[in-house]
C-alpha cells in the first residue's frame, strides 16, 4: 500500500526486542501518527500486544483510543496519508510485516490475517451479490472455477448459519438484514481459513439480541478453527464471555493487560476501574450511571506524564511528570500505572 | 422489470405527442410567407400556392394539420419538401453520417474522459492531475466552433496531418478529429465526474474490505472501485449520446459532413417546415429511447435501484 519506514525504537519494559518469539501475531511498540493540516496527532504511542492460535484477545477502549488504527496497521489498510507508521513492528510468524513487499503482504491478507468490520452494509460492495463477494475469494485467491467457488461460498454461508444459503447467494447486501449482513461478512473473511481474525467492533451496529447471536457465532467459529482472534470493542459486556485476555487501551497506549477473570476481579489501572464501575448494574436501578469524569486527551497535545492523570481520581505529582511504563504486576498481567502494585494488592 | 419497461414505454406516448405537437405548432407558426422565395425572384403562381395549401392543409387550423401529419407519419410517410423531395429520403441519407460521428465522439469521450478521470482520481494533486484539471477547464471554456476551426486550421491546413474536410465516404480515420471536436466539452466533463467519483469511492469502506481480502490492486480498482464509480459517468455518457445523435450543426458545418444537424439547419433557413418537423420528430424519438436505455443501464449497474 505505502512505503513505510520503520525506525528502531522501543519503549522501556515493553519488550521491543525485535527478535522472533514463536508468537503467531505480535504488535511490538507500534507507533502511528496522523499528519493533518492542523498538526500531528499521535494516535498510537507504543502499542504492544500479541495473540496466539486458539486464543481471543479483546482490545478495549473508548473511541479514539487507537484500537481500530492498530488493527488497520496490522492489515495494512491504514489511510496513508494522513496515517504514518513511525516506529515498531507487526510480526506475523516472527516476520515483520511492515518490512515486507506489497505483494508478500497482500498474500497474508485474507489467508493469514482476515478482518471483519463494524458496519457490514458499507463494508460490503453494494453492487455485487453477497455470493459473488464470497466466491471471489475462492476464484481469485484459490484459482477455482465459477461452479466450485459458488459451491464453497454456499458452504461458507451455511457455516455462518444463514438460512436458505443457496437462494441467498444471489442477494445483494441491501437485501440482507443487519445481522445477516454481518454473518455474510464473517463468511467472507473466513473463506480462506485465516490463522488470525481481527473483528473490529463486529456487533456495534446491531440490535442487542442480534449482538449476542453474532458474538456466539464468532466464539464458536474461533473455537472450531483454533484461530487467534483480536476482538476490538468498547463494550465490556461483550468481552466477558468471549475473550481469554483483555488489553485496555487509552490515548494510543496499552494501560492494562490481564486475564478476563483477573481484570474484572481486580483491575490494576484506575482507568479500567472506571470502565468497570460505569457498567450499568441491575442492583443500582434508579440511580445515575457512573462515568469517568473528563474527556480523553487531545491526541495532538497529550498531557505530560501519564496521559490519564487529568481524569484520574488517584493522581499524584509523579503522574504529571513520568509516563508509567507497562510493567508486569503479579502473575501474567501488566499495568501502566505508577501505583499498580498497590491496586493489585488491595483487599 | 417487465412491468417497469412497459410503463416507461407507455409514458413515452404522451411525451412524444406533446413534444411533436409543440414543434409542429411552433414551426408552422414562424411568421413569414412559406412561399416567399420559393419560386425565384417572382411571386409563386396562384396555382402552385393553391396546390401546396391543399397538400399541407395550410388553410385549416393547426390541430387538424397536426392530426393529418401524425396520421401520415404513423404510416411511415414523412411528407415531401416544397420541391417534392421525400423527407424520409433526406433523413435516411444524412442520419447514418450523424450516427457515425456521434459514435466516434462517444468512444473518444469514454476512452479519454474515463481514462483521464480514473488516473487522476487515483492520484490526486500530482502533475497529471493538475494537467488534466487545467486542460479540461480549457476545453470547457472554449466554444466548439473555436476548437473546431483551430484544429481544422492547425492539423488540416498548417501541418497537413488530416484532410480539412471529411469525404462523403465518412472513413473512421477522417472522423477522429471531428469526433474529438464534437465531444471536446463532454470529454472534459466526463473526466471531471469520473475523477471525483473515483476519488470519493477510493476511501469507501468496501474498497478497504476488498484490500483486506487480499485481492490484487488491479482487481480492487478495476472491479470493486470502477464498477461503483461508473454509475454517474454512464449517466452522463448516456444523456450525452442522446444529445450527440441530435446532430451537430457546428461540427458538421466546419468539417463539411452531410449530417442531420446540417440538414435541419438548412431546412430552418429555407423555411422547409415539413423537413424541420420530420427531422425533429425523429430526434425526439431517438432522445426518448436513449433516455430509457440509460435508465435501464443505471439499474443494471446499481442493483439498489429497484424498479417496481
Amino acid at each position: 500500500m505505502s512505503d513505510i519506514l520503520v525506525s528502531e525504537q522501543s519503549a522501556p519494559g515493553t519488550g521491543g526486542s525485535g527478535r522472533p518469539s514463536g508468537r503467531l501475531l505480535e504488535v511490538d511498540d507500534l507507533r502511528v501518527e496522523f499528519r493533518t493540516r492542523d498538526g500531528v496527532a499521535k494516535v498510537i504511542n507504543g502499542v504492544t500486544y500479541h495473540v496466539d492460535a486458539g486464543e481471543t484477545l479483546a482490545v478495549l477502549g473508548e473511541s479514539g483510543s487507537g484500537k481500530s488504527v492498530t488493527a488497520q496497521t496490522i492489515m495494512g489498510i491504514l489511510d496513508t496519508p494522513p496515517g504514518f507508521v513511525t516506529g515498531g513492528q507487526v510480526r506475523f510468524h516472527g516476520k515483520d510485516m511492515l518490512r515486507m513487499s506489497n505483494e508478500e503482504r497482500r498474500r497474508i491478507r485474507g489467508e493469514g490475517i482476515a478482518m471483519i468490520f463494524q458496519d457490514a452494509l458499507s463494508a460490503l460492495n453494494p453492487v455485487f451479490t453477497v455470493g459473488f463477494q464470497i466466491a471471489e475469494q475462492f476464484r481469485v485467491r484459490r484459482g477455482m472455477g465459477r461452479a466450485d467457488a459458488k459451491k464453497r461460498a454456499i458452504e461458507m454461508l451455511d457455516q455462518v448459519k444463514i438460512p436458505n444459503a443457496k437462494s441467498r447467494f444471489n442477494n445483494y447486501p441491501h437485501q440482507f438484514s443487519g445481522g445477516m449482513r454481518q454473518r455474510a461478512m464473517i463468511a467472507m473473511s473466513l473463506a480462506l481459513d485465516p490463522e488470525v481474525l481481527i473483528a473490529d467492533e463486529p456487533t456495534t451496529a446491531l440490535d442487542v439480541t442480534v449482538q449476542a447471536q453474532i458474538m456466539d457465532l464468532l466464539a464458536e467459529l474461533q473455537r472450531e478453527r483454533q484461530m487467534g482472534m483480536i476482538l476490538i470493542t468498547h463494550d465490556l459486556g461483550v468481552v466477558a464471555d468471549v475473550a481469554d485476555r483483555i488489553a485496555v487501551m487509552y490515548a494510543g497506549r496499552i494501560v492494562e493487560e490481564a486475564d478476563v477473570y483477573d481484570l474484572y476481579a481486580k483491575p490494576a489501572h484506575p482507568y479500567t476501574m472506571g470502565l468497570i464501575d460505569s457498567i450499568p448494574r441491575m442492583d443500582e436501578k434508579g440511580q445515575q450511571l457512573r462515568t469517568i469524569k473528563g474527556l480523553p486527551p487531545n491526541l495532538m497535545n497529550i498531557p505530560p506524564g501519564c496521559p490519564f492523570n487529568p481524569r484520574c481520581p488517584m493522581a499524584q505529582p509523579v503522574c504529571r511528570e513520568k509516563i508509567p511504563p507497562l510493567l508486569q504486576v503479579g502473575h501474567a498481567r501488566a499495568s501502566a500505572c505508577h501505583f499498580a502494585e498497590e491496586l493489585v494488592n488491595r483487599d | 422489470m417487465g412491468r417497469y419497461l412497459l410503463r416507461r414505454l407507455l409514458q413515452l406516448v404522451p411525451v412524444f405527442i406533446g413534444t411533436t405537437f409543440l414543434i409542429y405548432a411552433l414551426v408552422w407558426a414562424v411568421p413569414g410567407d412559406p412561399f416567399a422565395g420559393k419560386c425565384g425572384e417572382r411571386r409563386c403562381p396562384d396555382q402552385y400556392i393553391a396546390f401546396m395549401t391543399e397538400k399541407y392543409h395550410l388553410d385549416q387550423n393547426v390541430f387538424v394539420q397536426y392530426a393529418n401529419y401524425m396520421k401520415n407519419l404513423l404510416q411511415g410517410d414523412f411528407g415531401q419538401t416544397f420541391s417534392q423531395r421525400e423527407i424520409s429520403d433526406i433523413i435516411l441519407t444524412s442520419y447514418p453520417n450523424t450516427l457515425k460521428l456521434a459514435l466516434v465522439a462517444l468512444a473518444i469521450e469514454a476512452v479519454i474522459g474515463l481514462g483521464a478521470g480514473v488516473l487522476t482520481g487515483l492520484r490526486r494533486n500530482g502533475f497529471l492531475d493538475n494537467l488534466v484539471l487545467v486542460s479540461t477547464l480549457f476545453l470547457i471554456a472554449l466554444p466548439v466552433f473555436v476548437v473546431g476551426f483551430v484544429l481544422q486550421w492547425l492539423l488540416g491546413v498548417q501541418w497537413g496531418i488530416i484532410k480539412p474536410t471529411v469525404s462523403s465516404e465518412m472513413r473512421l480515420s477522417e472522423l477522429i478529429v471531428p469526433g474529438f471536436v464534437l465531444g471536446s466539452a463532454s470529454v472534459a466533463y466526463i473526466a471531471r465526474v469520473a475523477r471525483t467519483s473515483i476519488a470519493e469511492n477510493r476511501r469507501a469502506d468496501y474498497v478497504r474490505t476488498a484490500i483486506a481480502k487480499g485481492l490484487p490492486m488491479r482487481r480492487v480498482v478495476g472491479v470493486h472501485l470502477l464498477r461503483n464509480s461508473l454509475i454517474p459517468v454512464v449517466t452522463l455518457l448516456g444523456t450525452d449520446l442522446g444529445a450527440l445523435m441530435g446532430g451537430a450543426i457546428v461540427t458538421e458545418g466546419i468539417f463539411g459532413i452531410n449530417g442531420i444537424g446540417r440538414q435541419v439547419f438548412r431546412a430552418i433557413v429555407t423555411k422547409e417546415s415539413a423537413t424541420v418537423v420530420g427531422i425533429v420528430v425523429v430526434l425526439v424519438l431517438v432522445y426518448l429511447v436513449m433516455n430509457l436505455l440509460v435508465d435501464l443501464l443505471y439499474a443494471a449497474l446499481d442493483p439498489r435501484i429497484r424498479y417496481e
